[in-house]
């Protein structure tokens, strides 16, 4: 993926500003920031679902509106209908991606930690839960980028670490991973770099390692083998 | 391999929309019943209005009064449905072409409001003693042709629409005035049928010409309308 003096500009604000960013397949990206530092703005624009003021952005050597079957999503806010089960969510989106049968859904149901046999419609759901059917609607398809807006919010400690552990497998079959998070102690053993934004500027990219001490010290996160 | 979204027919496609969304509407009813009961309020408030003999001239505006604000109301919530969650962002996401969208809702919408239409059929004979003095297929053909016509241009204008602060003011705003001149044929066809006085296919033939032209323009354009920003 490659995005090449990518801006976003509302009016007279910019909320990114000239960012060029190349992520390497199979590498696990952290994305920080503090609040409207732009890094929601940034995953939506490679998404394809805000066009950016200027720049260009690439994924696997085509503009990114043109490899949307090889991405996945996952947003604030759950991107699921209330009125459906979590198997038929996922059946509607699969529909939508050219895939036939609940094989691959069911399998991304148990990955995420969910019943697919859970007759409930996702109304009835807990914030946890809908979080990881929304985890499991962007993976379902496999897809080769995966790009996470915060996939740990609402989600208990536990839960969380295997939603991390489960991202760290899927960057060690290949997927490239970008996630936006502030629970940046999750990640310190799992993630490879992070890249720091800051009004909407790039302004540090580095290795996860040589993150871990400030990391668990700013945001007083803890190691998850020291979780318990 | 697996078969990407843009190999499959759009046809298919537009199914799969319009199964979803008639299997929301049967869970939730709320665009049904919202639309059932203002439909209900237009007919009894104005059985009330006009005496029963005098009602068959002013009819066939009176039964499109009724359709096309419960049209509107319709169309607004199918939409804030696709807003909830942001569940239109993974539609547009995911390698589905937005066409399938749009006639997915089209077809969904025209078949709910083709339904409250067979509903209130009978409750309109018994309350203005309705009866076509004109043949009955050429009334089912306006009815097609009408809710058709609202239904495309309501369906592009609502989802121009749903990003706006005052969406549910905006629609009719909108599709109002550009729905025009089918109002006047499908009112004027229809009263012509009802009194047997003029020839109702002439303006059944302008409004099958309005719905080819509407259908192909909101067609060709949703995709910008729905990435707009």
């Amino acid at each position: 993926m490659r995005t090449e003096n990518v801006s976003k500009i509302y009016g007279r604000t910019a909320a990114v500003r000239k960012i060029s960013l190349t992520l390497e397949p199979g590498r696990f990206y952290v994305l920080r920031g503090e609040n409207g530092a732009g890094k929601s703005t940034l995953l939506r624009m490679i998404a394809g679902l805000n066009e950016p003021t200027e720049g260009s952005i690439h994924i696997f050597g085509t503009p990114n509106k043109e490899a949307l079957h090889q991405v996945g999503y996952m947003a604030h806010a759950p991107l699921l209908y209330d009125e459906l089960d979590g198997l038929e969510n996922l059946r509607f989106f699969a529909q939508l991606y050219g895939i036939a049968g609940d094989e691959l859904l069911i399998q991304a149901m148990t990955r995420v930690g969910l019943d697919a046999k859970l007759s409930r419609r996702v109304g009835q759901y807990s914030q946890g839960m809908r979080q990881r059917l929304s985890l499991a609607r962007a993976i379902f398809h496999s897809p080769r980028l995966l790009l996470l807006d915060e996939p740990f919010s609402n989600v208990d400690p536990d839960s969380a670490l295997q939603i991390a552990k489960l991202l760290a497998a899927m960057r060690t079959g290949g997927n490239t991973i970008l996630l936006v998070t502030h629970q940046i102690g999750l990640l310190t053993n799992l993630a490879d770099e992070y890249i720091l934004l800051s009004h909407g500027e790039l302004v540090e990219r580095g290795d996860m390692p040589g993150l871990e001490e400030q990391g668990l010290q700013e945001h007083g996160a803890q190691r998850p083998e020291a979780r318990k | 391999m697996m078969p990407s979204a843009s190999s499959m027919s759009i046809t298919r496609l537009t199914w799969i929309n319009v199964t979803k969304d008639l299997r929301l509407e049967w869970r939730s009813r709320d665009v049904f019943n919202s639309m059932m009961f203002f439909a209900l309020v237009v007919v009894v408030v104005f059985s009330f209005a006009f005496e029963r003999e005098d009602s068959r001239p002013v009819m066939g505006g009176l039964i499109w009064i009724a359709f096309l604000f419960s049209t509107t109301m319709a169309l607004n919530q199918s939409w804030a449905r696709e807003l909830r969650n942001g569940v239109l962002d993974a539609y547009r996401v995911s390698p589905a072409p937005a066409e399938a969208l749009f006639l997915g809702k089209c077809l969904g919408n025209f078949i709910l409001i083709m339904l409250l239409e067979c509903l209130m059929a009978p409750l309109f004979v018994v309350f203005y003693n309705l009866s076509s003095v004109g043949p009955l297929w050429q009334l089912v053909l306006i009815a097609v042709l009408g809710t058709w016509a609202l239904v495309v241009n309501g369906t592009f204008f609502a989802a121009m629409s749903i990003r706006t602060r005052n969406r549910e003011l905006m629609l009719p705003l909108l599709l109002l005035p550009i729905s025009v001149p089918a109002v006047i044929s499908m009112v004027t066809a229809t009263s012509q049928v009802l009194t047997g006085e003029g020839a109702p296919v002439v303006q059944m033939k302008f409004l099958a010409g309005f719905c080819v032209i509407f259908t192909t323009a909101c067609f060709l354009l949703f995709e910008t309308v729905l990435n707009a920003e």
